[in-house]
């Protein structure tokens, strides 16, 4: 006869990324940092080197509560906010929900999570960027993962640079490069805006979305599964 | 940003295949989406080596043969061709594959003998006209490979290139040849451009120019408005033949998905998606008195463009206009009255530069996006106008004939571009290594930039003009990491100081909260924070649902809802709980922001079995203890009192004597099988939104300390000394509450007493109403004797007459 059993509860499946995530980093010397998600609009753009009135911004459209203040677009600012607040050297992670004006369907949500990290000293190269990301890629996925860095563009970095690895997903596609992060060189504006002198000082950031990846892992068909907080779905990863 | 391979090779000469460049490109300098060749059509074409070949016993021409594609099984296939061999390899069209004619090919027999498939010609697949039989393979390839991989570059191939927003000098073909020419070292050409005798007609015609306005040949152009409209380039070709354009234009333009037109207007998309300059064709004999006028429109002016579409623009929005109205949406599409017709002889070419947010403010009202506002938006090479006009008109004359009477330049060139200083060290810095001085100037040399050296070991470079995204030192330090490529960065982790950051204490008040509710069973939700609820005040000023346009307040409000959702689904135990952000009005900016843990508890207690297959529902008292748990958990070492309520929610929950939260009973949405809900509410703390600094500024002194320590537990002796205890059956009039009875038990009740609990709650019959009577359960220890009976009943006493004297509470009989 079968024994009596408790209710088991569970960890978010994004939530459960998130932790992976910052378990990597927080190996390699970086600490959590938060910040509000109701914000200025010079946090969310202007700190961040966004020209007004660009294409660029068109990218994150935008949830407005007044005429200059929104909803954040990415956790960004808490980077902004921290290097007004802290001396470097810094090493932070930022995950937390962010907000765009995209459709509620099944590849998209007007509200998601984000994780991103910033590491701020003196003497800090893209050499540090392209190591300590490859370290994380590596490990998240697996030692034998090829990385590779491909050319982009977000307005606060420079050199900018998107992060992909080549893995099986499991689909039946076999091994291709996927996408993982976003990165690049924390761009000289930026840290003027917050009053670090980037002469003196460099960094890198990086930035990706869990929700992918949490789809990815467990194959899920459709984003809002992660948000309708069905108990059918919720109890399939209880532990 | 769709390319085709050989127009690409027409302005950077190379021999690379198209996989080669799409490569090539998606390392240095955009993301490539998709290479598809123009001849998928034999996509499904694979190498096929004939194993066996026997003539067919009834046909003196056909053969019948053995064919391995790959499949495992080999293949019956008649073949009527007069070369077929044994041990050769030839293109082979499985049964079912659509054939470039359309042709479907089907297992059928022929003469008798069942064919699986046709083994076909060069000329069955497109690829030449002559009929010399089938194509043998000289190829290593496996049967079953692809014709595709086999043959090579095929035709073109259309390479689907992200261009990112930064770089507008990459939306054309000879842009992204720069880069191919840059990256590759091989120099850049013309491609069709190069007529050298239309050419020279073009750059010999009348010309003149002027600040705000010119006439020439019977032709005005006049800009009212420069900001939006810097430079206005009219050129006018007389006595052209409109027509179709020949096979080599058409080919380009098909080669990237745009249909050809006409010869005039094949020409300007030629000029728009190989060089990047937007072009506009007018029929000049259309204009009313041959003039352009750059202008603010006027109250209900209107103009259909080319769509068919009647556009209302909102008085004093730029246009060009002729002498009467509006004859085009400025960058953005042309009118459908002055467009070039089969008729037309004359035309007048517009080569414009205009402010990129300009483009984007009359694109935006009209909603309206072409390749030409695309561009513009994203910043055309101004520079480089002049030189799209002369191409534009030497292409048209060469296709539709005519002659090029009169070029007009209006308004002003754009500045010089500035200079930037490059210091290596800086290079060296940032990219981690130093790269060579010559390297450097050799990189940025190729893309276009003069370099010079200066005095202090700087260098001093001049970004091209179609470089606009270039304006720091640290653009070129850019420019030199993309060209050497990403895998020159040596990927060595190297030393690191540790941070000045503490782990925020949300952060962590947020895992000990979930992994304790995680360990009580519930489960942890992401849901969508908007409401339709408004005590948050915070309305968004476009939302994206109008029922859900309020940020909320509470995560109760979302939890009840996420709740109502399950049960609609018929599921009736439902668990949950978040950490969120809630959103309250306050004096300032920004909205109070605050991270709360909401819980849900409906259902059953425990998962059914069969020593006990219908448990009881969760009820007040879970939540209670669930909440009291959650807080000590939320806030370590905090003193946890849980108040009763009169009303409102079922109890407060204070931390150190500050109000933190509530358990209150959920009112939901319920079918009536359902059991009721119970929710409970935590503020883990503020998340302050004010500016840390003022713009530009640092203030570190802001930065956050770390966590409050928390006091030890300090060890208490384990008892040697049994305990002993009594039983007090109390009566409570009504007001008084378990936690007023419990205060003075513990006051009266010394230093020996160990532990105080309520065991027995009654109401009913046998008491008044609202008076309840409520058993306690005292335990008392000494640490080194046996407590005698007289020592208690001495206690007790005391205790009675205490309650008695201050609650009215006295013993049940």
């Amino acid at each position: 006869m079968p024994g009596r059993e408790s209710w088991i509860g569970a960890v978010h499946p994004v939530s459960a990324v998130i932790d992976e995530i910052s378990a990597i980093f927080r190996e390699l010397g970086f600490t959590i940092a938060l910040g509000p998600e109701a914000e200025t609009e010079w946090y969310n753009f202007g700190a961040l080197n966004f020209p007004a009135d660009h294409p660029a911004m068109e990218a994150h459209d935008t949830l407005y509560l007044t005429d200059d203040t929104l909803l954040r677009t990415h956790t960004s600012p808490v980077q902004v906010r921290t290097l007004q607040a802290h001396t470097p050297p810094i090493r932070i992670l930022c995950p937390g929900n962010v907000y765009r004006r995209d459709f509620f369907d099944a590849t998209h949500a007007p509200s998601f999570m984000q994780i991103e990290g910033l590491c701020i000293d003196e003497g800090i190269s893209f050499v540090d960027l392209k190591a300590t990301l490859s370290e994380f890629a590596r490990r998240f996925y697996s030692g034998s993962s090829k990385v590779r860095l491909r050319p982009s563009f977000f307005p606060f970095v420079e050199p900018g640079a998107e992060m992909d690895v080549e893995v099986d997903l499991g689909d039946g596609k076999g091994k291709r490069w996927v996408e993982i992060l976003g990165c690049g060189m924390v761009h000289p504006n930026v840290l003027d805006a917050a009053g670090i002198d980037s002469e003196k000082y460099s960094g890198w950031a990086f930035g990706m979305g869990p929700a992918r990846i949490a789809m990815s892992r467990h194959k899920l068909p459709d984003i809002r599964l992660l948000y309708d907080s069905d108990v059918r779905f919720l109890e399939q990863f209880a532990r | 940003m769709i390319v085709s391979h050989e127009w690409l090779r027409g302005f950077a000469p190379h021999d690379k295949s198209a996989h080669e460049i799409g490569e090539l490109l998606n390392d240095h300098a955009v993301t490539l989406d998709g290479l598809e060749s123009l001849r998928r059509d034999i996509a499904p074409i694979v190498v096929g080596l004939v194993v066996e070949q026997a003539p067919h016993p009834d046909s003196d021409h056909l053969s019948i043969t053995k064919v391995d594609d790959g499949s495992g099984t080999l293949l019956d296939v008649v073949c009527g061709a007069p070369n077929v061999r044994a041990g050769v390899k030839y293109p082979f069209a499985r049964s079912g594959t659509t054939m470039p004619d359309g042709l479907l090919i089907q297992k059928r027999k022929i003469r008798g003998h069942t064919s699986n498939g046709m083994l076909c010609s060069a000329r069955e697949l497109k690829l030449s006209t002559e009929h010399d039989g089938i194509l043998a393979l000289t190829t290593d390839a496996e049967p079953g490979t692809p014709i595709l991989e086999v043959l090579g570059d095929l035709g073109d191939s259309q390479l689907n290139l992200d261009v990112l927003p930064n770089r507008p000098d990459l939306l054309s073909h000879r842009g992204m040849a720069r880069e191919v020419s840059a990256l590759l070292g091989v120099p850049l050409a013309l491609a069709d451009l190069s007529q050298a005798g239309y050419d020279a007609a073009a750059a010999a015609a009348p010309t003149v120019q002027g600040a705000t306005s010119a006439t020439l040949d019977g032709v005005t152009v006049r800009i009212d408005d420069t900001a939006s409209c810097p430079r206005y380039q009219a050129v006018v070709i007389r006595g052209i033949t409109v027509g179709p354009s020949p096979e080599w234009m058409r080919e380009r333009l098909e080669a990237v998905g745009s249909r050809s037109i006409n010869n005039v207007v094949d020409a300007t998309n030629y000029i728009l998606l190989g060089l990047g300059q937007p072009v506009h064709a007018f029929d000049l004999q259309k204009l009313t008195e041959h003039t352009i006028v750059v202008r603010p429109s006027r109250a209900g002016e209107t103009l259909v463009t080319l769509d068919g579409t009647e556009r209302t623009i909102a008085a004093g929005t730029t246009m060009i206009c002729d002498a009467a109205r509006p004859v085009a949406l400025a960058g953005v599409m042309g009118g459908r009255d002055s467009e070039v017709t089969d008729t037309t002889t004359d035309i007048l070419l517009e080569v414009a530069n205009f402010s990129p947010r300009f483009v984007r403010k009359v694109r935006k009202a009209v909603g309206l996006l072409t390749d030409a506002s695309y561009r513009y938006e994203r910043g055309i090479d101004d520079a480089a106008s002049p030189e799209a006009a002369l191409h534009c008109a030497a292409l048209i004359a060469q296709l539709a004939g005519g002659r090029i009477t009169a070029r007009l330049d209006v308004g002003a060139a754009p500045a010089a571009r500035a200079a930037v200083t490059l210091r290596p060290s800086r290079v060296a810095k940032l990219l981690g290594d130093p790269v060579p001085t010559p390297e450097i100037t050799r990189l940025l040399q190729a893309l276009g930039c003069t370099v010079t050296a200066s005095a202090d070991d700087a260098l001093v470079v001049t970004p091209p003009s179609w470089r606009q995204d270039v304006l720091l030192e640290v653009d070129l330090i850019e420019e030199v990491l993309r060209c050497r490529g990403f895998d020159t960065v040596q990927d060595e982790l190297r030393a690191f100081r540790p941070g000045t950051v503490h782990d925020h204490p949300l952060h962590l008040a947020e895992l000990r909260v979930r992994d304790h509710l995680v360990g009580r069973g519930l489960y942890e939700t992401r849901p969508m924070p908007f409401t339709k609820d408004e005590t948050s005040g915070s309305r968004l000023q476009n939302p994206l649902a109008e029922d859900e346009p309020y940020l909320r307040a509470s995560i109760l409000d979302t939890l009840a809802r996420r709740a109502e959702y399950n049960l609609n689904r018929m599921e009736g135990d439902i668990r949950l709980f978040e950490v969120g952000h809630v959103f309250l009005p306050s004096m300032d900016r920004l909205p109070r922001e605050e991270v709360r843990v909401g819980a849900l508890l409906l259902g059953k207690r425990r998962p059914p079995h069969f020593t006990d297959p219908d448990p009881t529902s969760f009820d007040a008292w879970d939540a209670k203890a669930l909440a009291e748990s959650l807080t000590k958990v939320a806030f370590p070492g905090a003193t946890v009192a849980l108040v009763p309520m009169a009303q409102g929610p079922l109890w407060r929950v204070d931390a150190d004597g500050v109000t933190v939260g509530e358990v209150r009973a959920v009112s939901l949405d319920r079918p009536v099988w359902a059991s009721e809900a119970f929710g409970i509410e935590l503020t883990l703390g503020r998340m302050p939104s004010e500016d840390v600094a003022p713009v530009g500024r640092h203030a570190p002194e802001a930065g956050t300390a770390g966590s409050p320590s928390v006091a030890h537990v300090v060890y208490r002796t384990i008892p040697v000394m049994p305990a002993a205890g009594f039983d007090l059956a109390l009566v409570l009039p009504n007001g008084v509450s378990a936690a007023q009875v419990e205060e003075v038990l513990r006051r009266d009740s010394g230093e020996l007493l160990e532990s105080v609990h309520v065991f027995d709650e009654y109401r009913g019959d046998r008491l008044p109403a609202g008076v309840r009577s409520v058993g306690w359960r005292l335990q008392f220890r000494h640490p080194e004797r046996t407590l005698r009976d007289k020592e208690l009943d001495g206690r007790r006493s005391k205790l009675v007459s205490a309650l008695q004297r201050e609650l009215g509470v006295t013993v049940r009989g």
